[in-house]
């Protein structure tokens, strides 16, 4: 066999593993989705609670949420305008399709979209949203024990007080 | 000789630097300056930091309600349960470093606790105290 032939052929492998040991690094996130990367996002939005991801509520949503942000959920989450102009379209860009409204306005939370409801109501028993360490179903991190990187897949979920199934 | 322009941009971010990033005895030093501007006689003090930061001020929460009344220590945010790094500089070297950062956490959480933005007075007495902290 020709021997750059084969010196071609090895570096295609490696180039190929090396290509799939990075995806396999970046995409778990988000239940084997890719949770796209944005720092000032990330930063702005992930200091009170863990930054959640982009795609689990509309285009119309984001733009009621971050139109309210000096009164945000009882609390002052205000931003200059540069930068909430900055993290708005960054959310927007990477909003998910599904829509997330009621009676025709824009859901304000992730934890109202049917979406969330149906995957969470049969799942969870009352009692563990009652516990001091979990609180309501917005603490993502409480189940979710990737949330603060993103990752929601079904081998991280971790239900304080174990899991009655 | 021709300098290139991003030697003079290296240049002109040196010169802001100074005025950005800080340290929390230059963040109190402003604060109290600031004070003295209402009130000559204005000393910054530590005690007054730590009653302010333990009392609620006609809100839900205090300052405490989220940061504890150990600033030495992590807190916890009062509505959503996430960690929060402790305040105290000797604690958290990151801590009093940023002037926007601090100036839009004040901003914020005055508005929270207090309904209206903190006195330079009021900052500059808990800044005393977070310091004194351990
Ligand atoms: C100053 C603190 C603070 C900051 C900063 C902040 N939030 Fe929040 N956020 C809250 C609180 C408090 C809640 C209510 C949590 C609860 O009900 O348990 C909340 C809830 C939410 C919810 C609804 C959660 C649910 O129930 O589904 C969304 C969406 C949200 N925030 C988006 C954002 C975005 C986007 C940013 C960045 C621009 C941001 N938040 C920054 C404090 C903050
Ligand atoms: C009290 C625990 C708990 C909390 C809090 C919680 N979840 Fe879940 N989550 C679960 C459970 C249990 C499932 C269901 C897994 C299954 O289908 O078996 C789940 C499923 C999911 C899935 C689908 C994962 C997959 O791969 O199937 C996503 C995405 C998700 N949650 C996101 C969130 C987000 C975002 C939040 C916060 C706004 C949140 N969850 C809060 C327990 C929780
Ligand atoms: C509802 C929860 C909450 C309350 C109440 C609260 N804070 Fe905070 N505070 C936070 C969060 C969240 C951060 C940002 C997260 C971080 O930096 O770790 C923060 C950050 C800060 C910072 C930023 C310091 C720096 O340089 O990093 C200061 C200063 C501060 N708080 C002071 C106060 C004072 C003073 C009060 C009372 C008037 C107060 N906070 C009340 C949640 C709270």
């Amino acid at each position: 066999m020709n021997p750059l032939r084969n010196t071609l052929r090895l570096a295609a492998m490696y180039a190929i593993a090396a290509a799939c040991l990075a995806h396999s690094f970046s995409a778990h996130a988000d239940g084997g989705k890719r949770v796209p990367d944005h720092p000032a996002w990330k930063q702005e939005c992930g200091s009170c609670h863990v930054a959640y991801p982009p795609r689990l509520l509309s285009a119309d949503s984001w733009r009621a949420v971050m139109a309210g942000l000096d009164r945000h959920f009882g609390a002052d989450a205000s931003l200059e305008p540069a930068a909430r102009d900055d993290i708005l379209a960054f959310l927007e860009r990477n909003a998910g399709r599904r829509d997330t409204s009621a009676g025709g306005r824009p859901l304000l939370r992730v934890t109202q979209t049917r979406w969330f409801v149906k995957e969470h109501r049969d799942e969870v028993p009352a009692e563990v949203l009652r516990r001091p360490d979990v609180k309501s179903f917005a603490n993502c991190g409480a189940c979710h024990s990737g949330a603060d990187r993103g990752v929601y897949a079904e081998r991280d979920i971790r239900i304080p007080g174990g899991r009655p199934r | 000789m021709r300098i290139p322009p991003f030697v003079l941009a290296a240049f002109a971010l040196a010169a802001v630097l100074p005025t950005v990033a800080a340290t929390p005895a230059q963040f109190l030093d402003a604060f109290a300056r600031e004070a003295r501007q209402a009130d000559t006689a204005f000393a910054a003090s530590a005690a007054r930091g730590r009653a302010f930061f333990s009392a609620s001020h006609g809100g839900e929460w205090s300052c405490a309600s989220c940061h504890t009344e150990k600033p030495g220590t992590p807190g916890r945010h009062a509505a959503t349960g996430k960690a929060i790094s402790p305040l105290a500089p000797a604690a958290n070297p990151d801590r009093f470093t940023s002037a926007g950062k601090v100036e839009k956490w004040f901003r914020r959480n005055c508005n929270d606790v207090a309904g209206r933005a903190c006195t330079a007075g009021e900052k500059a007495d808990v800044l005393a105290w977070l310091l004194a902290a351990k």
